[in-house]
């Protein structure tokens, strides 16, 4: 963008350097003018917008939190035996625990174990005084919507990385980008501005849920059931396997996912 | 979810209220508004703004004292299955905010999706839909106490009786971790059932034979699933709506007060 700009500024000042050189005929010279101007402010303001659209406005939509400790999640993935689940685990009645609370922590952490300065923060000032830690949930959904981790990961049989990615392989806590206006994690927007995608898990907005269970649930069916083209069907729900075979979808009701 | 489509039966939620036992208290209301965060204004008087997503209704039978009667009419949403899940709001509903669910038989309400043009409630033929003309006030720390499982409303947006659906969104988590994919009859039960203190109220799968409800109305699922019992009526019959409540009376001029007849009309019987 800089290069268009000094591009576009070398044309400006040729352009009024012609100006004052050849004068005569004036009727001509008054026509190019603001042609110029016109252009050369298009290109500017072209520029600014773009600027201003994918690099500032995304950068002040987010506040940046720090986690309240710095967690490492390999040390604590070697120490324990059953991965993911011996800390975010599934209660009786089938709900899931989520975030550890401070209980779980207390089984080894009563006292401080090594050396790292974060445990000795944890330990001082949150297992000693019976605190909760504050966490903030990268991956926390609005409201409205209904989430059975049990049903995805124990009969849907799906791995915690396909939609958290590979947050087990990380030994710092990343920062915490919130949404000042929504007050959303960054997490569910995904750090693409545009909304691309990439890993199962960039994302985690309802489009994203709804791939899935389409894809799930769709019925390849043949072009004489769907008599008209794949395009007219409302996306996301469908997905064309080929160009013979058209699927049609067998749809979620709302109320799967929605509370 | 695929898995569960094509092994699992589709249930059809449904309810009976029996109104010779009903005595009116109100219990079921204040489970409904508590269970599923339903705002009160300070004045619950204006029928206009208050939400009550189910509520009870008195009828009388209109005759002086020796023979004069009462009944009480306790009105959930209807959860209509129309023909085929065309049930009256479904249809009307541009966004798609509302649907019916084959699985379960209960119609959606999505509020986040609802943009509150209110054609529902026009089409709702039982006045079950509610429209939010304020943002919910809770007295102050009331917040607390409201439940996680349902999303709380906000201004603009019709919300209805959901037949407590958190309730087996729990109770469907809980079938999980034990390795079931169907749920048991008294694993999922409404608020209003479990408060009644009368028992008027039972609630189950109207697909399963085995279930309370279908032995109570004994519903004729080939045929719109009217009711057997001769002592069941639903409300509104003859619209069509197809609705998952059946209510349950001994005395005919309560049965004859679920519909709309010509006053010397004489009911016909179903065949």
């Amino acid at each position: 963008m800089s290069t268009l700009d000094e591009k576009a500024k070398e044309a400006s000042t040729e352009a009024v350097d012609e100006v004052e050189t050849v004068l005569p005929p004036k009727e001509k010279k008054q026509d190019n003018g603001p042609w110029g101007y016109i252009i050369l402010f298009f290109i500017i303001g072209f520029a600014a917008s773009l600027v201003i659209g994918w690099g500032i406005f995304p950068k002040l939509l987010y506040s940046q939190k720090k986690q309240p400790i710095d967690f490492n999640h390999v040390i604590h993935v070697e120490a324990v035996e059953e991965g993911c689940e011996s800390c975010h685990f599934f209660r009786e009645d089938g709900s899931f625990s989520g975030v550890p609370k401070l209980v779980q922590c207390v089984d080894c952490h009563e006292e401080v174990m090594g050396e790292d300065p974060n445990e000795v923060k944890f330990v001082e000032e949150y297992v000693a005084k019976g605190q909760e830690v504050p966490w903030l949930v990268y991956s926390k959904q609005p409201d409205c919507v209904f989430f059975s981790h049990i049903a995805h990961v124990k009969m849907g049989k799906i791995e915690c990385d396909t939609c958290h990615g590979h947050i087990g392989e990380s030994t710092h806590s990343r920062v915490y980008e919130e949404n000042r206006f929504t007050g959303y994690s960054r997490d569910i927007w995904g750090k693409n501005i545009a909304g691309l995608k990439k890993n199962t898990w960039d994302r985690m907005k309802m489009d994203d849920c709804a791939e899935c269970h389409a894809e799930n649930k769709a019925v390849p069916k043949t072009v004489e059931r769907l008599p008209w083209p794949i395009s007219w069907m409302p996306r996301p729900y469908e997905k064309p396997t080929s160009s013979q075979v058209r699927t049609q979808i067998d749809k979620d009701a709302c109320f799967v996912c929605h509370k | 979810m695929k898995e569960e489509h094509k092994h699992g039966k589709a249930s059809k939620f449904g309810m009976v209220i029996d109104l010779d036992k009903c005595t009116g208290c109100g219990s079921c209301m204040v489970a409904c508004m508590s269970e599923n965060n339903v705002p009160f204004k300070k004045d619950e008087t204006n029928k206009l703004d208050s939400i009550t997503w189910l509520r009870i209704y008195k009828l009388t039978n209109g005759k002086k004292f020796p023979e004069t009667d009462i009944c009480y009419i306790p009105r959930p949403c209807m959860q209509c299955e129309g023909d085929h899940g065309h049930s009256p709001c479904v249809s009307v509903c541009p966004a798609t905010a509302t649907d019916y669910n084959h699985e379960t038989g209960i119609v959606s309400q999505i509020y986040t999706r609802c943009f509150g043009c209110r054609y529902c409630m026009a089409a709702c033929p039982y006045h079950a839909r509610y429209f939010n003309w304020w943002d919910p006030v809770w007295p102050d720390g009331m917040e607390k106490y409201l439940s996680p499982n349902v999303s709380p409303r906000m201004r603009g947006v019709v919300e209805k009786c959901s037949f407590c659906f958190h309730r087996y969104q729990l109770a469907k988590n809980k079938a999980y971790a034990q390795g079931r994919r169907e749920l048991k009859e008294d694993e999922y039960q409404t608020a209003c059932t479990q408060a009644c203190p009368a028992g008027a109220i039972t609630f189950g799968d109207l697909n399963n034979s085995h279930h309370a409800v279908y032995k109570l109305v004994k519903p004729d699922n080939k045929h719109g699933g009217r009711p057997r019992n001769p002592n069941a009526f639903r409300l509104l019959e003859r619209l069509g709506t197809n609705p998952k409540v059946y209510y349950l009376s001994s005395r005919e001029w309560v049965r004859r007060a679920g519909d709309n007849y010509i006053k010397d009309e004489v009911k016909k019987e179903h065949h």
